[in-house]
């Protein structure tokens, strides 16, 4: 197939994905804006004015970044993860197995789908942050980069989840016991500096804890982590992640007998 | 050397479980033909076509499609192939002039070329003014021509329909049976599975019989038909007979006293059975055959195979 003819099939994934998102924008979109305002109302207004300033920001404004990351990495995943079980469970995937168009481009277009999602959230939460709190965007590049890399990096991953998955159950397993875990403990709410030592270091093995403090040196001008390091793991995680799908889709698991 | 439509070669299929599904399977399919590929559930049928459509991934052999090895030209063989699945596969909730864009985008045509290519195939399958609805709102035979209309949206020249009439009523089993020999009348090859023998007695030209996973027949339908030793004719009598006739080497019995059952070997003539009933001063008033002829030799050929 030629490239000109994979574009054309990678745009018609695109559009099928992002119509299938904002058709239902209800249980995609809304959600997780409502939840954040709840974040910045209960933890950041009525609790943060408790604790005072982190790193040097009330800590209302440290929590913004980290909600944001929040938002693109649960819906990035989960747009994947449910619409490719979804067209596993329902068999339409055959009408792109059937096509001509290669695996790569069946992927991409799950991946550029779920990045839309993710980056739509993650504009909708920033909307809600800037109702309770400022934000500075000290590094408008960094803040963009760091965004499309996580939400590419969730989403392949929420590909990946999805062509393991078996059944409903199997798409929330992942999401409930081991993202969740991760993105709280991944230095949303907190900086690691205010943790013992021993869990200070084991927060480097979390992925995330890079992913939001990259996102916060962005905005606010202030990390946990090397920003080299940050982007490192973040762009060889997703090149692992991407080949690991690529490589499942080729071998048939989940898709083909 | 001759460019089929489907060219197979030594194809095996062994799954994960153990179970061997097709044993060495070796078909070539012309251009232009309709073909029928017969056999039991379990035979391999579908796991046969799952491998040409690339849904089945092959354990052995060699699958070309005009000319294109599924392997090596995967993306040459794969556009030139529509598939009609024994089920609905369609996203339930899409409505259905998407889901033949896509369908058509899939096989890289721009939305302006899908939109003019989904038109066409839905206005073929009578299916246009149901665009907006999704399948969730079509009966089963609209559903079974929208399974159609997706598989002829790119234009392929290879269409392959699994067991297309399964499960549906007599009006629209006829109704496909049109559209698929209007579609093979302009040249497209056709490979069909199906349970109605009637269906690929009325429709092919050509016949593969498929049983435990090996080709035990292919040839064309006339010959397989000639390979009957035996027919059986119901004759619908104009008067009552309520004596016994003499039909000399014709066998018969009387199902009623005006309905006649005569077995027909293929050394005797419906002439000769007529010309003996007319010295009977018998009038026969209509004639069918007392059974599918194809099933008949089916039977007998799978049934012979397990022994």
């Amino acid at each position: 197939m030629k490239l000109s003819l994979q574009l054309v099939a990678l745009y018609t994934i695109l559009v099928k994905e992002i119509r299938r998102f904002t058709r239902i924008w209800m249980q995609t979109i809304l959600p997780s804006a409502i939840t954040v305002a709840l974040y910045f109302l209960i933890l950041g207004k009525f609790i943060g004015s408790r604790i005072g300033s982190v790193d040097g920001y009330p800590y209302i404004e440290f929590i913004a970044p980290g909600l944001i990351m929040m938002g693109i990495i649960t819906n990035s995943y989960a747009n994947t993860v449910s619409s490719f079980f979804s067209s596993k469970f329902q068999r339409h995937i055959e009408e792109m197995l059937v096509s001509p168009m290669p695996n790569y481009i069946i992927i991409l277009g799950f991946v550029l789908g779920g990045m839309a999602r993710g980056l739509i959230v993650g504009v909708a939460v920033t909307l809600t942050a800037l109702v309770f709190t400022r934000l500075q965007m000290q590094n408008v590049t960094l803040v963009i980069l760091t965004s499309i890399l996580t939400a590419a990096l969730f989403s392949t991953a929420g590909v990946i989840n999805g062509i393991f998955a078996k059944s409903f159950d199997d798409t929330s397993i992942v999401p409930t016991f081991v993202l969740t875990p991760l993105t709280y403990l991944g230095g949303i709410f907190f900086s690691i500096s205010m943790l013992p030592e021993f869990w200070q270091k084991a927060s480097y093995a979390n992925p995330i804890l890079y992913m939001v403090n990259s996102f916060r040196m962005g905005i606010l001008g202030v990390s946990d982590v090397n920003l080299a390091i940050a982007m490192s793991v973040m762009v060889g995680l997703l090149i692992i992640l991407f080949m690991t799908s690529l490589h499942l889709l080729n071998k048939g698991t989940g898709t083909r007998s | 050397m001759m460019e089929y439509a489907l060219s197979i070669k030594h194809l095996g299929k062994t799954y994960r479980n153990g179970v061997t599904a097709l044993d060495d399977v070796s078909l070539d399919i012309e251009k232009g033909d309709f073909f029928a590929l017969l056999g039991p559930n379990g035979a391999g049928k579908s796991t046969l076509i799952g491998i040409v459509t690339s849904l089945v991934r092959k354990s052995a052999g060699m699958v070309r499609v005009m000319g294109y090895d599924i392997d090596t030209h995967f993306s040459q063989a794969k556009s030139k192939i529509g598939v009609v699945p024994q089920d609905f596969n369609f996203n339930k909730f899409e409505p259905i002039i998407e889901i033949l864009k896509n369908q058509a985008g899939y096989f890289g045509m721009g939305r302006h070329a899908a939109l003019h290519a989904a038109e066409e195939s839905l206005n073929n399958l009578s299916l246009w003014e149901k665009r907006k609805l999704t399948p969730r709102q079509l009966s089963g035979g609209m559903n079974r021509r929208l399974l159609i209309a997706r598989a002829l949206v790119h234009d392929p020249e290879l269409l392959i329909l699994d067991e297309p009439t399964a499960g549906v009523d007599i009006e629209i089993r006829r109704s496909v049976w049109n559209l698929m020999r209007e579609i093979n009348s302009h040249g497209r090859t056709i490979i069909l599975t199906t349970h109605y023998l009637e269906e690929a007695e009325s429709l092919c030209r050509n016949i593969g019989i498929i049983d435990r996973g090996k080709i035990i027949v292919n040839t064309s339908m006339r010959k397989l038909l000639e390979k009957l030793k035996e027919e059986s004719f119901i004759l619908y009598l104009q008067n009552p007979v309520t004596r016994l006739l003499d039909l000399e080497d014709y066998s018969y019995k009387f199902l009623d006293d005006k309905t006649l059952e005569v077995a027909l070997s293929y050394d005797k003539t419906l002439h000769g059975l007529f010309n003996l009933l007319d010295r009977h001063g018998v009038t026969v008033s209509s004639i069918r055959n007392k059974a599918n002829r194809l099933e008949e030799l089916f039977l007998t050929m799978t049934h012979r195979n397990s022994e």
